[in-house]
């Protein structure tokens, strides 16, 4: 069945149909109708998955794919137009260009967390860059990719782009075929997966992996608004995010206040009873529920702790006094649950973060520039928010994605056409000055080993020994210039003094 | 001799010391680099001739100053590429810098091929040193005389704790792919180019694949044939034909074939003179295998040798050879032939040839000669390939403005000039937010409310074109 589903999806794109900008806009109008007509739908899925709010779901999910939808729209034009580059002496009659083209038919791997952005903003990109695709929305968000199977056709083009539903047989049968790019959301280990199936083929992948995203904060910075940011990204979705802060590290002297501004801002956002909010989710699933629970054992709780296995539900919680080597600091925890690990100093903060896989996001809370350039400089990570979280997510113009365990490869925006685009490079020229290419035809002779090595240089005013022949010529150019203006204005000056005696 | 393991962990350890990223140790290791290349001449010629029998002329064109050139853009250029890019803002970020930081990876592995055994070693080498990473150079064992060179000139000029040249076979490198490296840049063939990747796929490292493929060379409408046929013959028959980007087969019509074999014909003449065996700018085949291979091709062929046809084992000599009357089903057409014989295949119409291509793999280069922009255009919007490049052949390669790579089974990534640096770099995005302005994150923040919902709406919606948009997720 999956094979058909591609094949079919193959089919379409080599029919040509999705090069047209005007189909790849008129189907992005129609998924911009999707997710505007549909949104009362979207949020009961969510709801039903994921106990989002039906103020979560716009927040955190529609908004941001409205806005993708809206700049691919009005940026399409520009982005597929050819790039033109720099030329050299040879080439200067020439058209030199980059023109982004369509890869075939990609294939998105979905994740949980945020069902409907981590399949359709991949697939904003897709369609903007030409492409089919097959789409494959993670079976734990159930309700969420069967609403998705049912839409997309009822919107986009039924051959071109596909939804395929199921679980790991399904994923595994798609990961037989082949594809022209693969774009896959979710942990390292299916990642390396993904990646090992693409290989066969010799298909490029972008990789959107996790992985445990550190939270420094200086005793040096504004404390309470500190606590306020951090508490909102790291309980949002019940933390089930891929860039939520994972744990915080910061001097023992400050943990205190931290925990104090962290439990006044859970107090003000959910009230003192989390369970009873509307605005506070729920785990997945039950294996992710005990997976979490299983992970706070042993270790100190200073805020929170209590769970209900029949709903899912663990409180927002703040451990305190963690060691680096236990278990809860091995792996992502990908829930809501804060360790506070104690470092005596940035230069230890540095350390314990280069110790470890380079994390998807890093966090820094400081009011020092000395301390915010250093983390920046001596730790690497897929992106950076200083004195905020999840922020730099948010912004359509910076690429979002990993590094090393926390992936390879970037979108948003416009990365996410470049992404899925192949950037074909071409060289235009004609069959006249034949001669300029007689340099470089053999038989050999040293004067036009010399006269080709001098074409090929990109630059005339370069590091190499060679003298900067354009500031010579151009030197002399304008002194000979300078020299006839002078000529002519001496000549003029004559005739003018002539003329004054004969008048 | 230092295990993989060692010499790995040796420049991971100075990775982590950051010695590689200033700015002024990236180009001073370009700077040696460059006075690497200046400075030994003689015996790069030297080992290049002894491998491929590389005329000079060739082997100063497409391997000195290929490095040169790519070097001496890198240092002149390195400073802007080091920049951060400042992005476009909106209402919400108005106050916030976000901007796009180039950061080295680490330790990556350049493993190069023997066709032009130095610049494929040494021009991803540049990339990687510009972008402030350490390396580890594997090159092919097939060169064995620039393989030898390149291990005693490599930690005479650069820095030993940064780079490491490891020779050997393919079991070598089979171990050597076995350690964990931060990129991983193979140049060769999609067989082991697969191995490559799953290796890969282990350590989740991302790979850069520049292979091959049958790169076709259309030849339609009206144009001109002399120019063509030296253009064509220059880039077919350049390193005996063992270059990726050659073109592998012509196709056109018949009476532009009857016209095109004579111009051929001239054309070698003119380069090699009446017996190519005997000219010094004449290449040979790398090896006697390499060698048997492609007179096993000529010999299965059902075509008809027009131009050449001559061998000789002891030399690894083949003569530049044209093979006309050719199929589609025929052997030359179901490998990338990658030595100097030519097929010409007969095509009734433009569509014909189209089609034929668009048959085959994605290609790493494709040209069409014409003189009709008209043609030239159709072929480059229904058809894919790596690059493009009409009236002329391999050339679109030496320009560094423009990205060098293959797409599907032709490779992945690209690079020459800042496209090496990029792909040696990890951009990483970057926001740097105040204090202030908390009373507009109250927005986001729960408990949620149909007002805050409304006002967050205006706030984050794109409104105007060129406005980098926000979303609060």
């Amino acid at each position: 069945m999956e094979k058909q589903v591609v094949d079919r999806a193959q089919q379409a794109f080599l029919s040509g149909r999705s090069r047209p900008l005007g189909f790849r806009l008129q189907q992005l109008r129609a998924l911009h109708r999707l997710i505007t007509e549909r949104e009362a739908d979207i949020v009961a899925a969510l709801k039903q998955d994921l106990n989002r709010s039906r103020f979560d779901t716009p927040l955190f999910e529609l908004i941001g794919l409205e806005n993708e939808i809206r700049l691919a729209e009005s940026s399409l034009s520009e982005w597929a137009a050819p790039r033109p580059v720099k030329k050299n002496l040879v080439t200067a009659s020439d058209d030199v260009y980059v023109q982004a083209e369509p890869l075939g038919v990609v294939l998105i791997i979905g994740a949980w967390n945020y069902p409907w952005a981590l399949t359709l903003q991949p697939l904003i990109g897709a369609i903007a860059a030409g492409n089919g695709a097959v789409v494959k929305p993670s079976e734990l968000s159930s309700h969420s990719s069967d609403l998705l199977k049912e839409l997309l056709p009822q919107y986009l083009d039924k051959e071109m782009y596909q939804v395929v539903t199921g679980g790991i047989p399904e994923s595994q049968e798609l990961l037989r075929q082949r594809f022209d790019h693969i774009f896959y959301t979710g942990n390292s280990i299916v990642g390396k997966i993904v990646m090992e199936a693409a290989a066969r083929h010799l298909t490029p992948v972008t990789l959107e992996l996790g992985g445990k995203s550190p939270c420094y904060i200086d005793k040096n910075c504004d404390l309470s608004v500190a606590c306020r940011r951090i508490t909102w990204g790291k309980f949002v979705n019940c933390g089930q995010t891929c860039i939520a802060p994972d744990y915080i590290l910061c001097e023992p002297g400050i943990q205190q206040r931290v925990i104090e501004g962290i439990q006044q801002t859970l107090m003000e956002f959910f009230t003192d009873n989390p369970k009873s909010s509307p605005d506070y989710g729920r785990i997945i699933n039950r294996r992710h529920f005990d997976r979490i629970v299983g992970l706070m054992e042993g270790c100190t709780v200073a805020l929170g702790g209590q769970t209900d296995s029949s709903e899912c539900y663990i409180a927002p919680t703040v451990l305190t006094d963690v060691s680096p080597h236990v278990r809860l600091m091995q792996e992502e925890i990908f829930g809501p649950v804060l360790p506070i690990v104690n470092v005596s100093s940035i230069d230890e903060a540095i350390h314990f973060i280069n110790r470890r896989e380079k994390p998807l996001a890093l966090y820094v809370f400081s009011s020092d520039k000395k301390v915010i350039k250093r983390m920046l400089s001596e730790t690497s990570s897929g992106g950076v928010t200083v004195n905020d979280v999840i922020m730099h997510y948010t912004v359509t113009s910076l690429p979002f994605g990993g590094v090393g365990n926390s992936g390879m490869g970037r979108y948003h925006g416009k990365h996410t056409f470049d992404q899925l685009s192949h950037h074909r490079a071409y060289l235009i020229k004609s069959l006249a000055m034949e001669s300029l290419n007689q340099a470089r035809y053999p038989p050999m002779s040293p004067a036009r080993l010399k006269r080709a090595r001098f074409f090929m240089q990109t630059w005339l005013c370069s590091c190499r020994r060679l003298a900067c022949v354009w500031a010579a010529v151009a030197t002399m150019v304008a002194l000979g210039l300078l020299v006839a203006l002078l000529v002519v204005v001496l000549k003029v000056l004559f005739c003018l003094y002539v003329l004054s005696f004969h008048i | 001799m230092e295990s993989h393991g060692k010499v790995i962990d040796r420049l991971r350890t100075a990775f982590r010391s950051r010695v590689t990223v200033p700015l002024e140790f990236r180009l001073s290791q370009l700077r040696s680099l460059l006075s690497l290349m200046e400075e030994n001449e003689a015996q790069i010629l030297e080992a290049l001739h002894k491998d491929l029998a590389k005329p000079k002329f060739e082997a100063v064109l497409s391997e000195i100053e290929m490095v040169v050139n790519d070097i001496c853009y890198a240092i002149d250029n390195l400073k802007y590429w080091v920049q951060p890019d400042y992005v476009g803002k909106n209402l919400a970020t108005k106050l916030d810098d976000c901007f796009v930081h180039r950061e080295p990876l680490g330790v990556v592995l350049i493993i190069g091929a023997w066709n032009y055994p130095l610049q494929l070693v040494l021009l991803p080498l540049v990339g990687a040193i510009a972008a402030g990473n350490c390396a580890v150079l594997k090159p092919s064992e097939i060169s064995q005389a620039t393989e030898a060179l390149l291990a005693e000139l490599i930690p005479k000029y650069l820095s030993q704790e940064c780079f490491s040249v490891v020779c050997g076979g393919a079991e070598a490198t089979a171990r050597l792919l076995e350690n964990r490296f931060d990129h991983i840049f193979y140049t060769g063939s999609q067989a082991v180019a697969r191995s490559v990747l799953q290796a890969a796929a282990v350590h989740l490292t991302p790979v850069t694949l520049e292979l091959g493929g049958k790169c076709p060379c259309l030849l339609y409408g009206q144009l001109d044939i002399p120019a063509a046929a030296k253009r064509l013959a220059w880039a077919k028959y350049f390193n005996a034909g063992q270059s990726c980007v050659a073109p592998d087969y012509v196709l056109c019509s018949r009476q532009v074939r009857d016209v095109l074999l004579p111009a051929l014909q001239q054309a070698l003449h003119h380069f090699y003179g009446p017996q190519p065996q005997r000219s010094v700018d004449m290449g040979r085949i790398v090896t006697e295998r390499h060698w048997s291979r492609l007179m096993d091709l000529l010999g299965r062929s059902g075509g008809r040798v027009a131009i050449g046809g001559e061998s000789s084992r002891e030399e690894r000599y083949i003569a530049p050879t044209v093979v006309v009357d050719v199929q589609e089903s025929d052997a030359l057409m179901q490998e990338e032939i990658f030595g100097p014989i030519l097929p010409i295949l007969t095509i009734e119409s433009l569509e014909e040839g189209i089609e034929l291509i668009n048959r085959r793999e994605k290609p790493l280069a494709l040209y069409v000669f014409s003189d009709e922009s008209k043609a030239v255009s159709t072929v480059l919007e229904k058809t894919s390939s790596g690059g493009f490049c009409s009236n002329d052949g391999i050339v679109h390669m030496t320009l560094p403005g423009l990205p060098f790579g293959g797409v599907g089974a032709s490779g992945m990534g690209s690079y020459h000039g800042r496209w090496s640096f990029e792909t040696f770099s990890h951009r990483r995005g970057c926001m740097l937010r105040g204090w202030g302005l908390e009373k507009i994150n109250v927005l986001r923040y729960p408990p949620y409310r149909d007002g805050s919902l409304s006002w967050l709406r205006w706030a984050t919606t794109t409104k105007k074109k060129g406005w980098s948009s926000c979303s609060v997720m």
